[in-house]
């Protein structure tokens, strides 16, 4: 499902090159829960950015479902983002002014499905947010919010899902239940997750830990 | 919006206004002097011209009045009382009457209730002048003084602006101007139906010219006032366009939906504009009521349309700005 080889990434910062990434071969299978742990500056988020298609590698291999990332367009990397791949955040990044149904639902509208379906209800009961649908985020809690940027992230069925810290932000008991879904979720869709974290708690809900330290795996 | 539509009433409102009162003289046929436009009255002409007019066949009545500027935009008009009654069937005094001493001046209701006049009032305009009645408006001019002393006291011995004249009954109308012409061939002859097709703001360049400086300087206003707000509006969504294009929306998607919301927002704009320029209008009544304006609905469409697209284009380089947003730069901002 993803495959990478001899990644590498740098970033120009003024007349520095940051090497970010410095060669990161990885490999996960379809349906694996896959969790990324090391220290700051170890190249994890790099990874995610550029496994999500937010920004395009330097140099190296990367597939995702077939599709060679390197060789894509930016117009290629955002569709990428709309059908292939979801994204959960720390920061939830909830639209603040849309409701939590709006926020759940301008992700289908950006992939051009219709707003209701049975998947989409399918979710909302799995998550356990029904009842908060026409909240606006600042009504809900972090747990709520965290479940509903869930929501959103796999609505449109992507291949794979990658959540950055996303117990980051939330206590101990939201954290597992946001495990909790994530897991649930891999088990019962078998959706392919690759979660970033430095705990090494919610890194044991995985299926296998990756280490990064200096932009590159490490085992 | 608002200053399109109030600075368009204003013009449609005293252009009407002073073609209204024009027709309110009673006379079928206008002479001006050779040199003279169709608004103001500008040039002048000798007054023994009128007995040249009232000598003509089927000629009823014809009188000359004298229109002296006072100050910038403000004029008196000199008339003969007894002849200009005759022609307009007379004034309606609301309070006093008819001059009684030279510097006398006959002002209409409108003017008093503007400067808080009334009988036996003395006030500057110009001169000192002593208000002896207050008419009912609708008679050519809002202030009247006796020709005679008018002429005398700027220097206008003899000089008329405008020489009215009916005739014995409106088919002759035609034949009267026809008289009219060949006997002062280089002057301007209108019959008042003529006069007032043309004393419309599309036949007067002035305030043509006037219209379109003021459409300028709004859309200009309009546009950096949709273009700044669009601009912080962009800058403080920073965060959420990187989350849309997190999402997968495309460029196309977020100029859209940017568009999308300036066009509700024009719309809504446009409306609140219409709405505020009925209170411009009430207020400008209110304290300017010597200047009339009104609401001129045929320009809501175009004003609307000139607001709306100016409004686009105001949001159209935020929105392309926002759609280059790097995602990964745009997620963290704060």
């Amino acid at each position: 499902m993803i495959e990478v080889r001899d990644l590498k990434k740098t970033y120009h910062v003024g007349d520095v090159d940051v090497h970010a990434l410095r060669g990161v071969n990885l490999s996960v299978e379809r349906g694996e829960f896959v969790c990324v742990v090391g220290p700051s500056g170890s190249g994890k988020s790099t990874l995610f950015h550029i496994l999500g298609g937010l920004t395009p590698p330097t140099s190296g291999e990367i597939h995702i479902e077939g599709h060679d990332l390197l060789k894509m367009s930016d117009r290629e990397r955002t569709d990428l983002r709309k059908k292939t791949v979801g994204f959960v955040f720390q920061k939830y990044n909830l639209l603040p002014t849309l409701t939590a149904e709006e926020n759940i639902e301008i992700a289908r509208d950006i992939a051009g499905r219709p707003a209701r379906d049975e998947h989409f209800d399918e979710i909302l009961n799995l998550l356990g947010i029904a009842g908060r649908l026409h909240h606006k985020p600042r009504a809900l809690s972090g747990g709520e919010q965290q479940r509903v940027a869930i929501a959103r992230a796999i609505v449109n069925r992507p291949a794979i899902l990658l959540a950055d810290e996303p117990t980051g932000n939330l206590d101990s008991e939201n954290s597992q239940i946001v495990l909790d879904l994530l897991r649930r979720l891999n088990h019962q869709f078998h959706q392919t997750i690759l979660m970033i974290t430095h705990d090494p708690d919610a890194a044991a809900y995985g299926d296998r830990i990756v280490k990064m330290r200096d932009g590159r795996v490490t085992e | 919006m608002t200053l399109i539509l109030t600075l368009v009433g204003v013009s449609y409102g005293i252009v009407n206004d002073t073609a209204s009162r024009t027709r309110g003289t009673g006379a079928d046929l206008m002479v001006r002097p050779p040199d003279s436009s169709v608004i103001g009255f500008s040039g002048n002409m000798p007054e023994k011209l009128t007995d040249v007019v009232r000598a003509l066949p089927h000629v009823a009545l014809a009188t000359g009045v004298l229109q002296q500027p006072i100050g910038s935009i403000n004029t008196i008009t000199g008339i003969n009382l007894a002849e200009f009654d005759r022609m307009s069937g007379g004034f309606e005094f609301i309070h006093g009457g008819p001059f009684q001493q030279p510097n006398d001046l006959i002002v209409d209701n409108v003017f008093a209730e503007a400067k808080h006049l009334h009988v036996g009032s003395t006030f500057d305009y110009g001169r000192p002048w002593r208000v002896c009645g207050i008419v009912e408006t609708g008679k050519l001019s809002r202030t009247f003084a006796e020709r005679g002393y008018l002429q005398e006291l700027y220097s206008a011995d003899g000089k008329i602006t405008t020489i009215f004249v009916k005739v014995d009954k409106p088919a002759d109308i035609a034949l009267v101007q026809s008289e009219i012409e060949q006997k002062l061939p280089t002057y301007k002859i209108y019959s008042m139906e003529e006069y007032l097709s043309l004393f419309s703001v599309n036949n007067i360049p002035e305030v043509q010219a006037f219209t379109k400086i003021v459409i300028g300087i709004g859309l200009v206003i309009g546009f950096l006032v949709v273009f700044l707000s669009m601009y912080t509006a962009v800058l403080e969504r920073t965060r959420d366009i990187g989350i849309l294009k997190a999402l997968g929306a495309g460029p196309g998607y977020i100029v859209n939906m940017l568009m999308r919301e300036t066009l509700w927002l024009s719309a809504f704009g446009t409306i609140f504009g219409i709405l505020l320029s009925f209170a411009a209008h009430a207020l400008l009544l209110a304290f300017m009521p010597t200047y009339p304006n009104q609401i001129v609905y045929s320009w809501w469409a175009p004003a609307a349309l000139l607001a709306i697209v100016g409004s686009l284009i105001g949001a159209l380089y935020p929105g392309i700005k926002a759609a280059r947003q790097d995602p990964i730069e745009a997620l963290s901002y704060d």
